[in-house]
């Protein structure tokens, strides 16, 4: 309805403030999401399966590095500052391969997000997936929806049975938080060392604020504010909605073929007369599972989660009824039009924007593959003393100093010797220096060390350069011959 | 006052009564859980000044009911970290200075030590990075009014420079001018000299024998025959490129008639032996030591 209104034509009542919206939160409204089957339902439960097993057991898969080197898979390291994935060392100056992880986790979500809309929401948020699991535990104890509803409604909260069967579930949530929090502290020490002191209660205080934290919000989370989280707490859903177009496959009611509703009596008396009739029979089961308890038939909203539970609800009433499944699927609002206009419906997964998120995708990890296989062992990085910049001596020469650290990544004590190419004629002093061959000092660095060292380069007062100029320091492992370079400037005052 | 029942009719809320021209005001009560959350935060006000010390008296304070202080906390808290840095520290404190400076991890600790307390102490005067101002040296150069070696750094810190310290470095830059020694002529003449010495331009048409005469009389019993100073005294070299207070004819002729005596304080007692050791490593590396 977009007709042009001119002020003219406007009367004071038109003038008043118009609620058209609703509200921007709706009071909570408790959803009873009902069980159900299928193959969503069974990819759901598989990805559970597989994210809490990955989470809850990695921290206890064991890595060998050799003697003396932590043994854990995976490992963020704090106090020592290093963090071990596998194969893979990082050391605090390689935060970028975090960047790089980070890059790749946004563009893989937006690519899920052209190919699926919020599938990641559906099946592996962490929020999703506990929720899941707290929603299983629920109707194992307390019954499957109409029971909990019946049960919620009944007003009589203090029957013995009631409160045993609420405390028995909220335990079993409890414990079931209570181990996402423990699992998340032994990612950051030794997890068998750590399991042994948290249970003696030897285990270091920052490691109970943890678990005490993550099993108060996986509890609350997952236990209470449930879709609330999707709806109101999580911007994806609103960045999502700025991100898609109309090729994504999002759960999608093909009301061409749904409606009107009506009953199967009236639909096959209908089709008995040669006469069109919706196959949706109004049963609401597509509404009675839904996790966020939404009306899929009401189109595409921002409230849903794609979890595709619905077509596993609608799916079953369709075979019930001997009607063609995927009433509701994975489909876009193009192929609707095109179903009505007789035109085979189409698909395109691979289009400009999968491809760029894709591409994006493979550099950024190629960069990182390349970045990791390349990955040198031996490292140094060079920073010009800011304050004094330069000192001239009393013969007239300049000096610059420098503060040059060593990474010596490799598992063995190393000799290293540096030199230096700078201005001509200039001398290269470092503070320290274990000893000086003729032309170059010599430093030991401790296996798995940083050393930091402080340089004085000093040039000539003939060889002044007029203001600045490169100096580039080689640092040399003398046993393997291995060289590591950086360059910085030689200035003067 | 109005009918205290009297409910508006457009919030169908009830009205307090009281009535500012013609402008009824809404009972609109605070929301109870508004209300117990303050008065809990009075009973917790209440307990706190009974648990903690919280009330001034005449000339203290109530004590609270268990003696806590925020002071005998950090008195814990420092002894802790003396407790863990206790070892290197009096590895630190026991070693010479020469040992500190071939041991790696010592030196490493009391460059870092030393840092520390010199951007705490040093740096009012010295500047963070030790690069000095005029009347300040450079501590990052090879030029050292009071030598440069580990012990003798040591000492100036120790003793300082004209601190009133009994066994305080003392020289003297006289006022030349000012005592009626010198006529401002002479002082020109040896100013143009010093330039000289040094390698600088001096002015057209000065008499560099007349400056040397006047130097050879004056100034060589603490610069020396070369001019090359003497750190026993604290006389700076003159010919080299160093200048504490600048090396233009105009400074040179102040120095001259006014003399300097620049003040570095003891630091002996207002540090312990080994801060100051640590200091002394530091300032010795800064310029890679001499
Ligand atoms: S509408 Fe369907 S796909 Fe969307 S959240 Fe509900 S059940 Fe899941
Ligand atoms: S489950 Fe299918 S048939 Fe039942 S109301 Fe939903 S869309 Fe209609």
């Amino acid at each position: 309805m977009n007709q042009t209104v001119r002020p003219d034509d406007l009367k004071p009542q038109d003038l008043q403030p118009v609620d058209d919206y609703g509200p921007l939160y709706a009071a909570h409204k408790k959803v009873y999401p009902q069980s159900v089957s299928g193959t969503f339902r069974r990819i759901k439960w598989g990805l559970m399966g597989f994210c809490l097993g990955v989470y809850y057991f990695l921290p206890f898969v064991r890595w060998n590095r050799g003697l003396g080197a932590p043994d854990q898979a995976v490992l963020i390291d704090f106090s020592n500052h290093r963090f071990y994935f596998f194969f893979i060392e990082l050391w605090p100056q390689e935060v970028y391969y975090f960047t790089g992880l980070l890059i790749i986790a946004a563009i893989g979500l937006f690519l899920m997000n052209a190919i699926g809309g919020r599938i990641w929401c559906g099946y592996l948020c962490p929020q999703t997936v506990w929720t899941d699991l707290f929603y299983a535990v629920e109707r194992l104890i307390e019954g499957d929806r109409r029971e909990r509803m019946k049960k919620d409604a009944s007003g009589d909260p203090m029957k013995l049975e009631r409160i045993s069967e609420l405390v028995l579930k909220h335990s079993i949530w409890l414990m079931i938080a209570w181990w996402t929090g423990g699992a998340w502290v032994l990612y950051f020490s030794d997890a068998p060392t750590l399991v042994k002191d948290l249970i003696t209660f030897q285990g270091p205080m920052l490691a109970y604020v943890w678990i005490a934290i993550l099993t108060a919000t996986t509890y609350t989370l997952a236990g209470f504010m449930r879709e609330q989280v999707c709806v109101y707490m999580c911007p994806w859903p609103r960045i999502q909605a700025a991100l898609t177009d109309e090729w994504a496959l999002n759960v999608t009611y093909r009301y061409d073929r749904g409606e009107s509703r009506m009953s199967v009596k009236k639909a096959a008396e209908l089709r008995a007369l040669g006469q069109p009739a919706g196959d949706c029979i109004d049963c609401k089961q597509c509404v009675a599972v839904c996790p966020t308890g939404i009306d899929i038939r009401d189109g595409a909203q921002m409230d849903c989660i794609q979890c595709g539970l619905c077509i596993d609800a609608c799916d079953t009433v369709m075979t019930k009824i001997g009607r063609p499944t995927r009433l509701i699927g994975y489909d876009n609002d193009i192929n609707i039009h095109r179903r009505q206009e007789g035109k085979p419906p189409i698909y395109k997964l691979v289009r400009p924007r999968t491809i760029v998120y894709a591409a994006i995708i493979a550099v950024v990890g190629g960069a990182m593959v390349y970045k990791l296989a390349t990955r040198s062992l031996l490292e140094v990085n060079v920073l010009h003393d800011r304050n004094p910049i330069a000192i001239k001596l009393s013969d007239g020469s300049i000096r610059n100093a420098y503060t040059v650290r060593v990474l010596n990544k490799h598992g063995f004590d190393r000799v290293i010797a540096i030199d230096i190419e700078g201005p001509a004629n200039s001398t290269v002093h470092v503070v320290g220096a274990d000893s000086v061959t003729p032309d170059r000092p010599m430093i030991v660095i401790g296996r798995d060390q940083t050393e930091e060292l402080r340089l004085l380069v000093t040039a000539p007062e003939e060889n002044n350069p007029a203001k600045s100029i490169p100096v580039k320091f080689h640092v040399t492992d003398i046993g393997l011959g291995v060289v590591a370079s950086a360059t910085d400037n030689f200035v003067s005052p | 006052m109005a009918d205290h029942t009297e409910v508006d009719s457009v919030s169908g809320t009830p009205t307090t009564g009281h009535a500012w021209d013609g402008i009824k005001e809404l009972n609109t009560p605070l929301p109870r859980w508004w209300v117990i959350t303050f008065y809990i935060t009075i009973v917790w006000a209440i307990g706190y000044w009974i648990v903690y010390p919280a009330w001034p008296t005449i000339s203290s304070n109530t004590q609270g009911l268990f003696g806590y202080s925020s002071r005998a906390d950090v008195g814990v808290e420092l002894a802790n970290l003396e407790k863990i840095r206790g070892a290197k520290m009096a590895a630190l404190a026991t070693a010479s200075l020469a040992d500190i400076e071939k041991d790696p991890a010592m030196l490493a600790l009391a460059r870092a030590k030393g840092k520390t307390v010199f951007g705490d102490n040093c740096a009012a005067c010295h500047g963070t990075g030790a690069a000095g101002a005029k009347g300040f040296p450079n501590l990052n150069d090879d030029d050292w009014l009071w030598g440069g070696s580990l012990e003798q750094i040591q000492q100036t810190l120790l003793y300082g420079v004209r601190s009133g310290h009994p066994k305080t470095r003392e020289g003297q830059m006289l006022a030349f001018g000012k005592d009626g020694v010198l006529k401002p002529a002479e002082i020109v003449t040896v100013a143009n000299y010093v330039r000289e010495l040094a390698g600088l331009p001096t002015r057209p048409g000065y008499d560099a024998k007349a400056g040397a005469k006047v130097f050879a009389e004056n100034c060589v019993a603490c610069h020396g025959d070369n001019a090359k100073g003497n750190p026993e005294l604290g006389a700076p070299n003159l010919t080299d490129k160093i200048w504490l207070y600048g090396s233009d004819e105009a400074t040179l002729i102040e120095t001259i008639t006014n003399g300097r005596a620049g003040v570095m304080p003891a630091w002996e007692g207002r540090l312990d032996p080994t801060t100051i050791k640590a200091m002394a490593v530091y300032v010795h590396s800064l310029g890679g030591g001499k």
